[in-house]
């Protein structure tokens, strides 16, 4: 089972998201995270979809999504050479004792304290993912109030 | 030129400019717009009122089937669109170009719980090759242009459009209809890739034992001339899916017949013996391989097909040409060695000459099923139209009539959609007033869309109904009768709350039928006739078609017929039930 980022350009219209994650659940794929956003042309936008599985399912859920009509181009990155982001904004809990650290871990990963509460810091990463996992994984200890990732972004070099 | 003109005067004059001759449909509130529109270009459109939307959903796609042309079909919101769905499902299963327009409700109340309104986009996304809401008057004559140019090319399907009644009532001041269409997300690719037709020419010069494998594709892209010169010049037998049956002549030697579950032993033999399979317009459906991991062992595959999605999705192929079929034969022909007969024909003319297709006679003194079907393939004109239900008298049709032309069967394959045949049938007839057009049908399946004798009967539309009363859901009997120790339950239709408990045989003793289908035809104006012997069934084939106007015939038939030979699902195709002697 590998991990497949899919890059997939389609027209920028209602119902689009829809057409597109019901081909991955009609053949029981999960998606990892999707996200989509407008491109350099506003009728145009393209969606980074990350899923693991199957390849022949892949390969054909693929397919699929090329035969939508507002589908324009699908495209595999996975395995070529590209550079892929993701953010993470995530509540972390602290109290006097624990912040200085927190706040230099924030640093290194060269993240911004973007709130401060008594018992708690919110903190914005950017990044790979490999980042985005070791930042999460270095704060879990301290405990972890709420958070989000965004998805990825990818794109080819 | 433009001129100024409301969203249902641009839909009604679009389906004209698109050629629309019938529009199959049912009116209800938010369509009112268009039916007055409908009402008043009467003389440019004809406009059928079935009697049910599932009706008139397969009215367009007979009419399409039959033709070759596109389908087009209306209803009204909510009920008038749900009603619609099996029929769309229908469509989209077997690739059949319809254009469905529902009404919808007002934009400004879409996603309100609205009166009559249904999340019509979203309930058929997964059946439709695409579909459109329309927001804005202006988009219209696009939507309208682009439906038609996507249901019919490519691989074809149904394309829904939903048009909500402010956007009917509205006003485009320019309007014209659009010449040109540019969808950058659709270009089917037409032509095959030249490097794979001549690794494929390759693969048929390296072939010991070459198998054609023609499909639905073969009727869609009219390419039955070319199958046929590929055929002869590589003498390669030949199989054909219930879908193509009539694309490939029944009494050509090479012709091996229908593979499948319900096909010729010679076809699945063939089809596991041989050491190339040529695919075309095929999609290797589990009806025809059985068990996929034992289908035609030793074969190498060269898959042709237009759409990317149905290579290589059941089956690994090792030459996939995705194109249209007559392009890609057209360039394959002339490169294709030619083939000298061997042992593999002689081995086939062998299977031929052992496996003919075969019922009894002699075990019952009713009237067998096959033997009506055979007997309407020698009374019927030979460009007759056969339109089926579904279940055991579908496979009948398929077996024990003899097709020669494409379109020639009209039967729903993928969905299996019971229902299908009597408004398939008028939506042919329609196309060809001056065709000869029946349906056999089960009893079960006719009971689904009968009300459609209204529409033929109102609309003179003189379809022929052969319904083959066995009594029974019989392909679902068959199944219970075979596999299920013969608990035959939930597939009796003669069954009574006073019946016994257990009962898995018919006596003289049943209860005597509901409906009665020749008083059923006689209260819709249509001409009954029952026939309950063997030594009538010419003498009713023939008053039903000397009689100027829709007729049912119903034939009283063997009640527990089955329909052989059998590959229990799941199986390899060559363990082949059949017929005891
Ligand atoms: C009760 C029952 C029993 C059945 N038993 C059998 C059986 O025993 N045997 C049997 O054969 N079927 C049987 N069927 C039908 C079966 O379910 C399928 O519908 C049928 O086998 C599919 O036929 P096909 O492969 O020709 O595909 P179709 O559904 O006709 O598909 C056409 C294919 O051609 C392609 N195509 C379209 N346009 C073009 C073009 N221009 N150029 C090239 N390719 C194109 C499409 O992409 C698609 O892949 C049965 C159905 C029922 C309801
Ligand atoms: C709408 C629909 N419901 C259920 C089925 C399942 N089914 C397949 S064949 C069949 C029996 C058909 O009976 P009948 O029309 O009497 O035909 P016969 O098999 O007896 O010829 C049924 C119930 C179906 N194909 N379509």
């Amino acid at each position: 089972m590998k991990k497949h980022v899919i890059s997939v350009l389609v027209e920028n219209q209602f119902g689009v998201l829809g057409r597109v994650a019901n081909l991955f659940s009609a053949r029981a794929y999960n998606i990892d995270s999707l996200t989509v956003g407008e491109t350099e042309d506003p009728g145009i936008s393209r969606m980074t979809i990350v899923a693991v599985g199957d390849n022949n399912i892949l390969e054909q859920i693929q397919k699929q999504l090329n035969k939508l009509i507002d589908v324009i181009k699908v495209r595999d990155l996975t395995g070529i050479n590209l550079v892929e982001r993701e953010a993470l904004l995530v509540k972390i809990n602290s109290h006097a004792a624990s912040r200085a650290e927190i706040i230099q871990a924030i640093d290194i990963f060269k993240g911004n304290v973007v709130g401060i509460q008594k018992d708690s810091i919110t903190t914005e990463i950017f990044g790979d993912s490999d980042k985005i996992e070791a930042f999460i994984e270095f704060i879990r200890p301290f405990g972890i109030k709420e958070m989000v990732r965004s998805g990825r972004i990818a794109i080819a070099r | 030129m433009s001129k100024s003109m409301t969203g249902a005067e641009i839909l009604v004059d679009a389906l004209i400019k698109e050629g629309t001759e019938c529009l199959f449909g049912y009116p209800g509130g938010v369509v009112i717009p268009i039916f007055d529109v409908l009402y008043k270009r009467q003389k440019e459109i004809r406009f059928i009122l079935a009697r049910h939307e599932q009706g008139a959903a397969h009215m367009a796609d007979g009419y399409a089937r039959a033709s070759g042309k596109v389908g087009v079909c209306l209803a009204t919101s909510g009920p008038g669109a749900t009603n619609l769905v099996t029929g769309i499902a229908t469509a989209h299963m077997d690739s059949i170009p319809v254009v469905f327009i529902t009404g919808q409700v007002n934009s400004a109340l879409i996603g309100t719980d609205a009166f009559q309104e249904a999340n019509i986009m979203g309930i058929t996304q997964s059946i439709t090759k695409h579909n459109y809401l329309v927001n804005d008057v202006k988009d219209l004559p696009r939507i309208i242009t682009e439906a038609f140019h996507i249901a019919a090319t490519g691989r074809p399907g149904p394309v829904l459009i939903d048009l909500p009644v402010d956007v009917s009532n509205s006003t485009l001041e320019d309007y014209s209809y659009p010449t040109e269409i540019n969808i950058r997300g659709y270009k089917p690719s037409v032509k095959g890739h030249r490097k794979q037709i001549t690794k494929a020419a390759e693969f048929i010069a390296n072939s010991e034992r070459p198998v054609i494998f023609a499909g639905g594709g073969v009727v869609i892209s009219d390419s039955y001339k070319e199958l046929r010169e590929l055929a002869e010049k590589i003498n390669a037998p030949v199989t054909t899916t219930l879908m193509a049956l009539g694309v490939f002549p029944e009494d050509h030697e090479l012709h091996m017949g229908m593979p499948g579950m319900h096909g010729t032993k010679v076809a699945n033999f063939g089809l596991m013996e041989c050491d190339l399979i040529i695919s075309i317009g095929a999609r290797f459906d589990d009806r025809i391989t059985g068990d996929v991991s034992k289908f035609a062992p030793n074969a190498k595959i060269i898959h042709i097909d237009i759409d990317p999605a149905s290579v290589s999705k059941i089956i690994k192929v090792d030459v996939p040409v995705v194109g249209d079929a007559k392009s890609v034969l057209e360039e394959l022909i002339p490169i294709v060695a030619k083939r000298e007969k061997n042992h593999w024909n002689d081995e086939v003319a062998g299977w031929k000459k052992e496996h003919k297709m075969f019922y009894r006679t002699d075990d019952t003194d009713e009237v067998k099923p096959q033997y009506v079907v055979e007997r309407l393939c020698a009374n019927l004109p030979k460009d007759s139209i056969i339109a089926t239900e579904v279940g055991q008298n579908q496979m009948w049709a398929a077996q024990y009539y003899e097709y020669t032309y494409p379109r020639q069967l009209l039967t729903s394959g993928g969905l299996g959609t019971m229902g299908f045949g009597l408004p398939a049938a008028i939506g042919a007839q329609l196309a060809f007033p001056g065709r000869t057009v029946i349906d056999i049908a089960g009893d079960g399946s006719i009971q689904m869309n009968i009300q459609e004798l209204a529409t033929a009967f109102v609309e003179r539309v003189p379809v022929k109904v052969a319904i083959l009363n066995n009594g029974y859901l019989g392909m679902v009997r068959q199944w219970q009768d075979l596999f299920w120790d013969k608990n035959y339950s939930g597939t009796c239709l003669k069954r009574q709350v006073d019946c016994p408990d257990i009962c898995c045989s018919p006596s003289p003793t049943c209860a005597p039928y509901v409906p009665d289908f020749v008083k059923l035809a006689e209260s819709y104006n249509v001409l009954g006739l029952r026939c309950t012997e063997a030594d009538k069934v010419d003498e009713t084939i023939q008053k039903a078609m000397a009689y100027d106007g829709p007729v049912v015939m119903e034939f009283i038939v063997a009640k527990e017929e089955n329909v052989f030979p059998m590959v229990p699902a799941g199986k390899p195709i060559n363990e082949i039930l059949d017929v005891e002697i």
